[in-house]
């Protein structure tokens, strides 16, 4: 009786270290997609009452200050109270596209964010195609808005989704041929061997430095893209109501409202890590385990260190985005074209020659 | 393959947060009694007319034909642009020729005026 008791209590033993492994394994693979997702809405609502709080100083008025401290709880405010509008539907749209469309240009965007790296190795999936996936996937959110537009059957929202879908298609050809140079002086499509690469000199490793047209090109292309003033035709309030979201109500506005915030924390990630050095703390010469005299060389403080590089030089880009939409004036479609056909497209193709002789030169 | 699985249960992820914002009204969300004039499509007013999905200003579809030049140039251009260490003058030759050709025929759309409004 004793061995048969000593047998069963291994036996349970075992079992119970096999399925304790199991789960460790299961959350570990959950854990960093949960908490990157939570990462990106609490980015969203801050982006959000950023946005306010600065339109506010610029003219001079109060922004949000009630609802919490400072106001920072007002975009939750704001987004609570649409989950209780109701959900309308034009009688003579197509409920299906009108229904789908908002969906795919949030989930496209999202998917972008699994190629950031926000520290050192601190990235959801190191690909050796990362920019090329972020490229591919912002492809794809111009077709959510041309399938909202064309479902609502409504002539403001038929001519802002061809709209969007024009300009999407006009800016993603500079914005990817600059993405090439980049590419082309790191030997390397990962985002995060693109910010090993502007490591060794401090800030003066920057690829701002050695693509200063490209940096200029890309910012104006990410603008467009992002649908910020002055590239808001797809939207033009005084001209098309809201565009392509003039059916939407609730929750399904609540969505585009989301997708353009996020696509503009993404494109401002981007500059951050292709032209500004990513997560480096960019003062020449400093390295921070040795400053700060830690022997644990990659611990959680470097990581969180990285963290708050990363968002700094990203609040950069936000806030000029933010500070364009209260300053300049919307364009007109002509002209739009005309910038990104005639003007964008040749300098971009011109900055990628460039780049290609001199890197024949150097090898 | 296995590095692509996080971007794979990301995008089950990313589905799920976007359905589940989409359905997570419907208990919440008032639904008080609808009429034509509330389900009819906006018009600054007045009672809609024609169908919105009319003919449109071919333009549109014009960028979308100029799209496809630049579209190949670009996507050729990156398995080129990567590994230039690995490729021999005559590759490089190759993609500026190619790049040369491509060039040409944006010329050609420039002079002929596809990328002008009326």
């Amino acid at each position: 009786m004793i061995i048969y008791l000593t047998e069963i209590q291994d036996i349970h033993f075992f079992f119970r270290l096999e399925s304790f492994k199991e789960i460790y394994g299961i959350i570990w693979v959950f854990a960093p997609i949960l908490i990157l997702i939570l990462g990106i809405t609490i980015s969203v609502l801050a982006i959000v009452w950023l946005e306010r709080e600065i339109s506010a100083g610029i003219q001079q008025r109060i922004g949000p200050e009630y609802t919490g401290p400072f106001g920072v709880l007002q975009a939750l405010a704001d987004g609570t109270k649409l989950l209780f509008k109701e959900n309308l539907i034009p009688s003579r749209g197509d409920i299906r596209l009108f229904s789908i469309g908002p969906s795919i240009s949030v989930i496209s965007i999202i998917i972008s964010y699994s190629v950031i790296p926000f520290g050192y190795n601190f990235v959801l999936s190191d690909l050796n195609i990362g920019v090329f996936l972020w490229i591919a996937i912002s492809s794809i959110a111009p077709i959510g808005l041309l399938m909202s537009g064309y479902g609502s059957n409504n002539k403001y929202s038929f001519l802002g989704g061809l709209r969007a879908a024009a300009q999407s298609i006009s800016y993603e050809i500079p914005l990817t041929l600059c993405v090439l140079s980049i590419s082309l002086l790191s030997n390397s499509l990962s985002t995060v061997d693109i910010v090993d690469a502007q490591s060794k000199y401090g800030f003066w490793g920057w690829n701002l430095w050695r693509q200063p047209m490209g940096f200029i090109v890309f910012l104006i292309s990410s603008l467009a893209e992002c649908e910020r003033l002055p590239f808001d035709l797809p939207e033009a309030e005084e001209e098309l109501v809201a565009g392509y979201q003039t059916e939407y109500s609730g929750i399904k506005f609540g969505l585009f409202y989301v997708a353009s915030y996020l696509n503009l924390f993404i494109s401002s990630l981007f500059v951050t890590v292709l032209y500004f050095g990513g997560s480096n703390i960019s003062i020449p010469y400093i390295f921070v385990s040795d400053f700060f005299e830690i022997n644990q060389t990659y611990g959680v403080f470097v990581t969180i260190i990285g963290i708050f590089i990363t968002l700094a030089k990203t609040y950069l880009f936000l806030f000029l985005s933010i500070a364009t939409r209260w300053t300049l004036p919307r364009l007109r479609i002509d002209q739009l074209l005309n910038l990104g056909w005639k003007f964008l497209l040749p300098i971009s193709l011109g900055n990628l020659l460039l780049t290609t002789s001199s890197q024949l030169f150097s090898l | 393959m296995s590095e692509f699985a996080p971007i794979c249960i990301y995008l089950v992820i990313s589905l799920l947060v976007s359905l589940i914002l989409l359905g997570l009204p419907f208990p919440f969300a008032s639904n008080s009694s609808t009429y034509p004039e509330k389900l009819s499509a906006y018009e600054c007013g007045f009672d809609p007319f024609g169908d919105a999905r009319s003919r449109f200003d071919i333009r549109f579809y014009l960028v979308s034909i100029l799209f496809i030049i630049p579209d190949p140039e670009v996507t050729f251009s990156f398995p080129w642009a990567v590994p230039p260490n690995k490729i021999d003058p005559f590759g490089s030759w190759s993609m500026m020729a190619f790049l040369l050709i491509l060039t040409i025929g944006s010329l050609y759309e420039w002079k002929r005026g596809a990328s002008d409004r009326e």
